[in-house]
């Protein structure tokens, strides 16, 4: 159904003229008057205007949070690095990776050796301007044997980085990997001043928006505008705070007595109670968190492929997304790659529940009757049990008994997944295809929790990744990760029934452009240097 | 020859050691059998055997437990609390955890505060009502005293934390919800943003030592020198101001102390609730990362808060108990 909600955003998206805006609020039942205001607001809501104090809340933090990006783990610090510091590369808003504080890049045609050139007149907060031994302390800070980034095995490949002139920076890397930038833009990978061939990040320099004020652990961040941003058409609040608001009452509380302007991770359950509250607006962003049922191939009964079919064939994600995520949403196709990833498969038929077709898998395979044990706990998602009691419900009608086991939450993750045959589980995701796969689908990662390893299609799975990985020709590139979706969807061991929604509370005042990143919750961490109040 | 009170306040410190030991001895086997370990939760589930155990052996849990124990034990003595195991985890070659100490103090302040806060609210409040309603006993007054406070303290901690703020900071917009206050905003600012937790606190444990004021009161009016002083022609709240409540501290103050103890240990759900950054939530913190030297260290600071105030209620109950002060 097209209401009037798509309309405003198809012609701020430049989609429809005016006349065609009018023509169809009209259809829709609107006077002219009242569409010509709403077109009018439209557009106005898009001009960033600068001042005011913006105050929001984070459902993260935590008393272990440092402000050494390699150890950064959480939303809070995500948020906190992205609004004081900067990276080379920057997804933004629509998703598109463009340099940031990179000015350009070349890769040679293997897409082994990358060179960086970097933006000048750039300036540090405490007044160092920034140049190449910057960039070159700060990725060797998560390299190198003794580092304990947490961002170190996403640039295991980079087998040399070098400085080569004041501002640029050549990297070589041991494979082939079109999607470089899109690491570089990794939030662990901000980059910070140097300090005698060291990253400086005890004091809290960076290039960004916003000059770090304070920072407590667990309890709050504040800034200040960085008065020389070299972005133009960001950060526009003059004052930020921060705060780590764990628990979802409180934060939800804190919103509505508008005491935060935003906050994230409202409560799908409460969602519709706080979007009646006059001064707030609900937005939500589909992303790439994704909740799963791996089904680990290696082990029986699950190594059978018309038994896997069957299981994918019964399970009812329609429902899944309406009774779990309360509409919260999207349906998935058994991929892991999310609409809003480049290269995702539009042309791959949606599967559905089918139960008479599961039954003919079932058949084929030999297996009527057989029961299966489902493990699951609400360590891996929330909702996850009820859940799984929905699989066994829809199963039951295509002729497959699933048994649910429930596990304590404890030790979930080293006990459960990973290990057992059949199991709940939950993926951020990631931004690109390749890391994505690379991440838990190819052969020799230790995430591969479908053990999908071996066999024909899944060889050529691993050779389509690592192929897809060095190709620079986009078109061609397309081709092969629409083919590795393929080949995970119909053969791998992967039952993946729903996207999430990032659920966002904001009070009315603050403005942000019609799209909104879904990389990450609030405007892909960016939310700080990017919204502003009308 | 030691006065009789001196000698009585230096077994009670020298018991209140020994207990104190006994908490560090239970606190560090029970923290043993705790499941995981810190190495493999922050290392995550994919790190392999050799990192955990070189991680362990840096952070020296490979060490036998006795030698742990008394290793920690020592630097507690010499008031160091070591430092905590995260930001060990972190890059580079250096350390970078910080010293339990650091993590502790502000913390322990903001806790303190607002229990100080409540304890100012609370307190007189619970003495005042307790006094009135043993001067007016079975009157309407005292009965519905009773039946209010009585009703606080039925409802859990974080109802009456909701209630107070659907109705005065949602609906009468008098007080804020986020009590996150920073060390340097000046007092008026934190006790305004104190407020609304140091309430709930202060209906959470009023029932009690109003109660108990109540009742120690009313005990002694029975008792024949209050008889005397009825018969002497004394007014009622001269007799109950004059006589019985002299007589009665000893009991009232246990129960306060206790109620005190109960603020600064005890408030971890308020905490939460009103996003105050208090000891109770970094000790939650630290048991879910397995971080142990910050959960020793919280634990042997609860386990002294309640060693101390208790002997402190037990000082002032001799001291204003003439039977104890004087012993035959």
């Amino acid at each position: 159904m097209v209401d009037i909600k798509d309309l405003e955003k198809a012609a701020r998206a430049g989609k429809l003229d005016r006349r065609e805006f009018i023509k169809r609020a009209g259809a829709l039942g609107l006077s002219l008057p009242f569409a010509t205001s709403l077109l009018s607001q439209s557009v106005h809501a898009a001009m960033p205007k600068r001042g005011g104090k913006f105050v929001q809340g984070s459902r993260h933090g935590g008393t272990t949070d440092t402000l050494d990006p390699g150890t950064h783990e959480n939303g809070f610090m995500q948020n906190v690095v992205y609004t004081y510091a900067n990276h080379l590369f920057e997804v933004d808003n629509t998703g598109e990776l463009i340099p940031e504080l990179a000015e350009s890049f070349e890769a040679s045609k293997d897409a082994k050796t990358w060179v960086i050139k970097l933006r000048k007149g750039v300036e540090f907060h405490n007044g160092k301007s920034f140049g190449a031994d910057d960039v070159v302390s700060s990725m060797n800070h998560h390299r190198g044997e003794d580092s304990k980034s947490a961002g170190k095995s996403l640039l295991d490949a980079v087998v040399d980085m070098k400085k080569t002139g004041p501002h640029e920076v050549t990297f070589k890397l041991s494979g082939g990997n079109a999607d470089f930038p899109f690491i570089l833009s990794d939030y662990h990978f901000a980059i910070l001043p140097d300090f005698n061939g060291q990253m400086d990040w005890q004091a809290g320099f960076g290039t960004g928006g916003f000059v770090l004020q304070s920072f407590e652990p667990g309890v709050r961040a504040t800034f200040k505008r960085n008065p020389n941003y070299f972005k133009s058409n960001r950060a526009h609040f003059d004052e930020v705070e921060t705060i780590s608001l764990v628990d979802t009452t409180a934060r939800q509380n804190a919103v509505m007595n508008q005491e935060v302007h935003a906050i994230n991770g409202v409560d799908p359950k409460t969602v519709h109670l706080l979007g009646r509250n006059p001064s707030i607006s609900i937005l939500e962003t589909t992303g790439t968190l994704h909740y799963t049922f791996p089904m680990r191939v290696t082990m029986a009964p699950f190594d059978n492929y018309d038994l896997r079919m069957a299981v994918k064939l019964s399970v009812d994600r329609e429902q899944l997304v309406k009774k779990i995520l309360l509409g919260h949403g999207a349906v998935g196709n058994d991929s892991p790659i999310a609409s809003s990833m480049p290269y995702y498969n539009d042309k791959m038929p949606q599967r559905k529940y089918d139960p008479d077709k599961a039954k003919f898998h079932l058949k084929k395979a030999g297996m009527e009757g057989i029961t299966l044990d489902l493990s699951t706990s609400e360590a891996a998602f929330s909702g996850a049990v009820d859940a799984a009691l929905l699989v066994k419900d829809s199963a039951a009608k295509a002729g497959l008994s699933v048994n649910v086991v429930r596990e304590p939450k404890d030790g979930y993750w080293s006990n459960v997944w990973n290990k057992k045959a059949w199991c709940a589980c939950y993926w951020g995701g990631r931004p690109t295809p390749d890391w994505m796969f690379t991440a838990a689908y190819v052969a020799d990662s230790n995430w591969n929790d479908t053990d999908w390893r071996t066999g024909p299609k899944a060889d050529r799975f691993n050779k389509l990744v690592v192929a897809a990985r060095s190709e620079l020709d986009t078109s061609k590139r397309r081709e092969m990760y629409f083919e590795a979706q393929e080949l995970v969807n119909d053969d791998g061991g992967l039952v993946l029934p729903m996207f999430a929604n990032y659920i966002h509370a904001l009070n009315k005042k603050v403005a942000h452009d019609e799209q909104v990143a879904g990389n990450w919750e609030s405007d892909g961490n960016k939310n700080v240097e990017r919204w502003w109040f009308a | 020859m030691l006065h009789p009170v001196v000698r009585t306040i230096l077994q009670r410190l020298g018991l209140g050691l020994i207990t104190l030991f006994v908490v560090s001895l239970i606190l560090f086997s029970s923290i043993e059998f705790l499941p995981g370990d810190f190495g493999e939760a922050v290392l995550g589930q994919a790190a392999l055997p050799e990192t955990v155990a070189a991680f362990r052996k840096e952070l020296g849990l490979d060490l036998p437990l006795h030698e742990r124990y008394f290793d920690w034990l020592g630097g507690m003595l010499t008031g160091d609390m070591g430092n905590s195991f995260s930001g060990r985890g972190s890059s580079g070659g250096t350390d970078r955890s910080r010293p339990v100490i650091e993590l502790l103090a502000p913390r322990l302040a903001n806790t303190l505060f607002l229990a100080s806060m409540a304890a100012i609210i609370s307190v007189p409040l619970a003495l005042f009502l307790g006094i009135t309603a043993a001067l007016y006993r079975n009157s309407i007054y005292d009965r519905s005293v009773n039946a209010l406070t009585l009703t606080t303290i039925s409802f859990p901690e974080f109802f009456v934390a909701y209630l107070l703020i659907l109705i005065l900071s949602s609906f009468l917009k008098l007080f804020p919800s986020l009590a996150n206050i920073s060390p340097d905003a000046p007092f008026w600012d934190r006790a305004y943003l104190t407020f609304l937790p140091a309430l709930t606190l202060t209906l959470v444990i009023v029932a009690h030592m109003m109660r108990m004021t109540r009742a120690a009161i009313i005990n002694l009016m029975a008792s024949p020198y209050i008889e005397m002083a009825e018969l002497k022609g004394a007014s009622k709240s001269e007799i109950i101001l004059r006589h019985a409540l002299p007589n009665a501290w000893a009991p009232i103050v246990t129960v306060i102390a206790f109620n005190l103890a109960y603020l600064v240990v005890g408030v971890v759900v308020v905490e939460v609730v009103f996003v105050y950054p208090g000891v109770g939530q970094l000790m939650v913190d630290a048991v879910t990362t397995r971080d142990v030297p910050v959960v020793q260290g919280c634990a042997m600071i609860f386990a002294a808060t309640y060693i101390l105030l208790n002997l402190f209620a037990d000082i002032i109950s001799i001291i204003t108990n003439p039977r104890l002060l004087h012993p035959r």
